[in-house]
């Protein structure tokens, strides 16, 4: 009877490392980045990849959500807080993504030294297929949630639920190295940040 | 993909030879290894803690290859908890059985794939077709290389050695659906790309994905991209079977922070590519599969020299920077991995048994640009240099060294050697004739002194 190949291959492994020195692992890195301006790095970060970005007072953000949507249907997730939510889409219901205009959705964590954005499916951030599947995405990003360095925001995710981190809009790299927007995923990312 | 790399005929020196005659692939792989070492260099130094995390990062790939058993077993007991099922494979032909059976068990004949290395080293998409199923390339420039019949000619751009121009005219040729007015703007060449593949992602119930990490600790999967064609692949189909080498496992989440600045910058040269996608076993009602492939990795971590290879994260910021990548192109390399780090993997994954695979440890200058830029720390060249020792070396060249170990072991036998060159150092000849002149026509022999420093020491000291 041969062995099967999980019992081959860990038993080639233990024969492979047999006496292999231990390793201590050195985390000198910035566990925390000093960032004074989280907000200006973050759109600054943001505009980079070429996403649309506005800083925007907590109170106006609903009128602004409204102004930038109006005439598009838009997919509204599940938990999407009330007041964030397009004026015509509450009575429609949510839209179907394969033929939507665009997705409106809160977000989970957002980088100011990177300029990311992360979603993980919780209220207000839609399935994957819907931030994914429509061209055009809105995202509001509270101040409060924006952390300095990718350190912060890892260990503020929770790795059970499906993460999407989310860097401007959809590119590709692939002709002669350039970067070029627009793929497969949302061609338009905008980003509204609410500032209290 | 049309074809695999594996059992290529020729050698480096070879392939080369005519790579280098080509103007065409010079200009273009100037031209992209330039911008986009550039590109890297500037978001490095962005960072006043790179090298940290560069330590880091080497550090955490070693602990996780000195126990990689363990951390293999927790990977799978976390992933099937979490409503995933895994499967191990010895080799290429086993994880291709894996994967057929996989997706002929969905009653589906086609499958999209995520750029993965993992498939094309062990020629998936080949052994797809032999049982009837048709893999589509996803990713942009997978598209290029596979609609144009192509090998991949480079890590994270496999199709680097082509220009718009050359895309344009595979596209017009090959995509049924390009629009006939294709211009050779990079935005225009990508719109067609989405138009063509958007039907397709949304249609596939089976998507076929490598992975970038793999978290021990909560059995979490990890994807790089930049296109949009992963968040495809990963999350509309109903079945996602994902490919990956054993040696992409860490141990926990929080190492993540370290690879996903590493990553990024030494690869697209970014702060951060544009799409990163996490899963965890079954998500949203998936059904998945992992495939955890072995296929000579275990025989490379036997290597106490070479098995740093595996620390690899497929960045490719190695290939960018080398002299000699830059001149010879992919191909030359005969592998899915090719430049520095395929020159040190390819060999010691598939041994060094065929021409080509043994004349790999030669193809580079030892210059050690690939180490300084490497962000898990391989010292390639180290590696180069092992391995040289460890291929096949002809009759005469093993007698010669034998002869010169022989004389440069013993003082007494290297003075009298070198008393002996200085009697004759009119006799040298600058050229040696017939078949050894391809030796010293490319190389000036030194001058030998009136009287070797040895000598010169015991007189006047």
């Amino acid at each position: 009877m041969s062995r099967s190949a999980r019992e081959d291959i860990l038993a080639r492994i233990s024969r492979a490392v047999d006496g292999a020195p231990e390793v201590e692992i050195p985390r000198r890195y910035r566990a925390t980045a000093r960032v004074d301006d989280l907000v200006g790095l973050f759109t600054e970060r943001v505009g980079d990849y070429r996403a649309i970005v506005h800083v925007v007072p907590e109170a106006e953000v609903p009128a602004r959500i409204a102004g930038i949507v109006a005439g598009r249907r838009m997919v509204v997730p599940d938990g999407l807080p009330a007041e964030w939510t397009p004026p015509d889409a509450s009575d429609a219901g949510p839209a179907d993504p394969y033929t939507a205009d665009g997705v409106i959705t809160g977000c989970a964590v957002a980088i100011a030294e990177t300029g990311t954005i992360v979603l993980d499916t919780g209220p207000g951030q839609g399935s994957r297929a819907q931030t994914l599947v429509p061209d055009y995405h809105l995202c509001v990003v509270r101040a409060d949630q924006i952390v300095a360095g990718v350190p912060e925001a890892v260990s503020r995710l929770d790795p059970i639920r499906p993460l999407t981190w989310i860097s401007g809009p959809s590119a590709t790299s692939d002709i002669e190295l350039n970067r070029v927007e627009g793929v497969h995923g949302p061609r338009t990312l905008e980003v509204l940040v609410a500032v209290s | 993909m049309s074809a695999t790399f594996i059992g290529m005929p020729g050698n480096f020196p070879k392939n080369s030879a005519q790579a280098v005659q080509n103007s065409q692939l010079r200009y273009n792989l100037r031209k992209a290894t330039h911008t986009i070492r550039g590109k890297r260099a500037s978001v490095v130094g962005e960072l006043p803690d790179w090298q940290e995390l560069r330590a880091a990062g080497k550090a955490i790939k070693d602990e996780t290859l000195r126990h990689l058993d363990r951390y293999l077993l927790q990977l799978e007991e976390a992933v099937t908890a979490a409503g995933g099922h895994v499967h191990w494979a010895r080799d290429a032909a086993e994880a291709n059985r894996i994967v057929a059976g996989l997706v002929k068990a969905t009653g589906e004949r086609e499958v999209v794939k995520v750029k993965s290395m993992a498939t094309q080293e062990i020629g998936l998409n080949e052994a797809l077709a032999a049982e009837g199923i048709t893999a589509y390339e996803t990713d942009l420039a997978e598209l290029i290389v596979q609609l144009g019949d192509d090998f991949p000619s480079h890590i994270l751009v496999p199709a680097i050695h082509r220009n718009r121009a050359e895309i344009r005219e595979i596209f017009l040729d090959r995509m049924e659906d390009a629009p006939p007015g294709l211009t050779d703007e990079p935005a225009a060449l990508a719109e067609a790309a989405r138009v063509h593949l958007r039907e397709r992602f949304l249609r596939s119930r089976v998507a076929v994905s490598g992975a970038n990490f793999m978290i021990a600790e909560t059995g979490t999967l990890v994807v790089l991209e930049s296109e949009g064609n992963g968040r495809m692949c990963l999350t509309l189909p109903e079945t996602l079977i994902s490919v990956v080498g054993i040696e992409k496992v860490l141990p926990t989440w929080r190492d993540l922070e370290v690879f996903l600045q590493l990553l990024p910058r030494s690869s697209t040269g970014e702060r951060m590519n544009p799409y990163t996608s996490t899963w965890t076993g079954s998500a949203e009602g998936q059904d998945f599969h992992l495939v955890l492939l072995d296929n000579g990795r275990t025989d490379v971590l036997a290597d106490e020299v070479g098995r740093q290879a595996l620390r690899c994260i497929r960045c490719s910021a190695c290939l960018n920077v080398c002299p000699v990548y830059e001149r010879a192109g992919g191909h030359a390399y005969g592998s899915v991995y090719p430049g520095p780090i395929g020159a040190i993997l390819t060999p010691q994954l598939r041994g060094m048994g065929s021409e080509l695979d043994a004349s790999l440890p030669y193809a580079s200058s030892l210059c050690g640009a690939c180490y300084e830029v490497c962000p898990v720390a391989i010292d390639i060249p180290e590696v180069l240099v092992d391995l040289r020792a460890k291929a096949p070396h002809g009759a005469a060249e093993r007698a010669g060294m034998r002869v010169a170990g022989w004389v440069l072991n013993d003082q007494a036998r290297l003075a009298a050697a070198q008393r002996a060159a200085t009697r004759l150092r009119g006799l040298v000849p600058r050229r040696l004739p017939g078949p050894l002149s391809a030796w010293t026509d490319t190389r000036d022999l030194p001058d030998i002194p009136e009287e070797s420093f040895r000598d010169w020491w015991e007189r006047e000291g």
